[in-house]
């Protein structure tokens, strides 16, 4: 097992965390630390249960019927699978980002504005909107048809509607679910270009099965293979002198 | 020479109207393809005869459908619509039939439709939500789920032997348009369910995952955004069963609606009768005028049907135009 490095203060920690679909576990016994304000990606092949982890830090796995946690999920040392612990709570402060872009079937305007509305928002929502597509860049492109619906975006424009959305919750963590998988380049490199500038303010997690992705953008990764937290640390020490034989053959293209 | 460009200007006719079926359509000629000695045997011929058989015996059974239906209408309209007129919806029945009418039926079937929408919509759907987003899957869900599709099936008149037993009855509630409602709503109920377990089922998991991962209680999301998207296909399915409910006969006779009725209802307690037992009544008797009214009656009830699946249609289409994922 790898000792995860302490870089800066952890935000988010798992102890001994398994998560098991029924009888099989998709993530097995994973210690990992993730810092505050460092982009970190998680990498490995398909099925390697990267996706399962990341879900972990927001309790979305939650909803998967018949899905078995053992083990602890720390956010700022509390314990959020902890008995009585509401999940609701947790992903307010640790927001989500997904693999297909998935806006609302309203408005644009909506789309932002609507978390924060249940959530009890106090100040001022239109302000708000605009902030947070002004963060996400999308404002210029949608500053005039906030009425539209955002489902008639493109799909790279619907992916930053979905940033958009998620930061208007004002949350701490970022996580993100293989959000370029369903884009053309040019959008994905508005995207990491997005992340990249995101990074001042908040936490960032994402799962990406793009190697040259990660190694752009993150300052943190995490090689998972079959369940296994195989190896952790900085981006450039996995991607060029990787401790561990899999790890490299990983990163390298032999397998994944 | 004139004798054969007509020929191959009838043939060209006919290959036009044969293709236009689609029985027939002008094939490259297999041999140009080189055959060679293979493992196959092509056998395009025969198979080429296959597949316009089956197209042929498809057309057939819709011809038959649509032409049943059409059969039907014209002996209805021709009988009927001689009789339809203001006069006959505006009187009420009578054992004349020039002064026979159907203004009971009409308030009758409306007061009786209203009540089955209160009782049965907040219910079926409410079941659906609860059945679809929030009851774990288990034995006993399964159980429960095939009961409702089992329900659906049920012959309407056993519903009306309920009715009669429980609302009538037992409750003595009397013969009255609650009675009635509630029965239908019985009947109807597991339609709605269906469809509305079915609308929410066609909501994808992306949108809830959205709306939880924002922060959202399992209230706010279904709410807000599970429910308005699958509304199109809930009320397409509300609308359809109410139509259904609009022309079921059987249950309501054991419930006690009365085909002769010279008031218009007054209050859910009040008697009443529905347009399908009055056609029913004026079928039944021996003279032909009434066959004559039952039949006006009948071009009614059709009305009021076709208005209702028209408003199902135009309701899932502007939605679903709307709705787009």
């Amino acid at each position: 097992m790898v000792e995860a490095q302490t870089i800066a203060e952890p935000i988010l920690e798992t102890e001994n965390l398994t998560v098991a679909y029924g009888s099989a576990p998709a993530v097995k016994n994973v210690n990992v630390r993730i810092s505050q304000n460092q982009i970190t990606a998680m990498i490995g092949p398909s099925g390697c249960g990267k996706s399962t982890l990341l879900r972990t830090f927001n309790r979305m796995n939650d909803l998967v019927f018949g899905v078995r946690i053992r083990g602890k999920v720390l956010y700022h040392g509390r314990d959020i699978y902890k008995k009585g612990s509401d999940p609701v709570e947790i992903r307010r402060k640790v927001g989500m980002v997904f693999q297909k872009p998935n806006p609302f079937p309203g408005s644009i305007f909506k789309n932002v504005s609507w978390g924060p509305s249940i959530n009890g928002y106090r100040g001022d929502l239109p302000e708000l909107v605009e902030r947070c597509l002004r963060k996400a860049a999308l404002w210029d492109e949608v500053k005039d048809k906030l009425n539209d619906s955002g489902l008639a975006l493109s799909g790279g424009q619907q992916q930053r509607l979905c940033i958009a959305r998620a930061i208007a919750m004002d949350p701490e963590v970022i996580l993100l679910d293989e959000p370029c998988s369903a884009l053309d380049p040019a959008s994905t490199a508005r995207v990491e270009e997005l992340l990249l500038e995101l990074r001042e303010k908040y936490t960032i997690l994402i799962v990406t099965h793009n190697m040259q992705q990660a190694a752009r953008i993150s300052d943190l990764t995490a090689f998972l293979f079959q369940g296994k937290l195989i190896e952790f640390g900085e981006t450039k020490t996995i991607f060029t002198t990787p401790k561990n034989r899999e790890t490299e053959d990983y990163v390298t293209g032999k397998f994944g | 020479m004139e004798t054969t460009n007509a020929q191959s200007n009838l043939m060209k006719g006919m290959v036009r109207v044969l293709s236009l079926t689609g029985i027939s359509r002008p094939v490259q000629n297999s041999k140009d393809i080189a055959e060679k000695e293979s493992d196959f045997s092509v056998n395009l011929r025969w198979r080429r005869f296959k597949a316009n058989a089956f197209r042929v015996v498809l057309i057939g059974t819709v011809t038959l459908a649509v032409m049943m239906l059409l059969i039907l209408l014209y002996e209805i309209i021709r009988q009927g619509a001689g009789w339809l007129n203001w006069n006959f919806i505006t009187s009420f029945p009578s054992r004349f039939p020039a002064k026979a009418g159907i203004w009971s039926a009409i308030w009758g079937s409306l007061w009786v439709i209203t009540f089955t929408a209160i009782f049965s919509i907040p219910v079926g759907v409410g079941a659906a939500v609860y059945l679809e987003e929030y009851a774990k899957r288990s034995r006993l869900g399964n159980l429960i789920e095939i009961n409702i599709s089992n329900l659906a099936g049920v012959p309407s008149i056993i519903y009306g032997l309920l009715g009669l037993v429980v609302f009538v009855r037992a409750m003595a509630l009397g013969r009255s348009v609650t009675s009635g409602a509630l029965t239908m709503s019985l009947l109807i109920l597991p339609v709605i369910i269906v469809a509305s377990r079915e609308a929410l089922r066609g909501v994808p998991n992306t949108i809830r995952e959205a709306a939880y991962a924002l922060g959202a209680t399992r209230w706010q999301a279904i709410s807000a955004h599970v429910v308005p998207a699958a509304l199109p296909g809930i009320l397409t399915g509300i609308i359809l069963s109410l139509s259904r409910a609009i022309g079921e006969t059987a249950p309501l006779i054991l419930v006690g609606a009365v085909a002769y009725v010279a008031f218009v209802p007054e209050g859910p307690s009040s008697a009443f009768t529905v347009l399908p037992i009055q056609i029913f009544d004026w079928s039944s008797r021996p003279q032909e005028s009434f066959h004559e009214l039952a039949a006006a009656g009948i071009l009614v009830l059709l009305i009021f049907l076709l208005t209702m699946n028209a408003a199902a249609i135009f309701i899932r289409d502007r939605y679903q135009r709307r709705l787009k994922w």
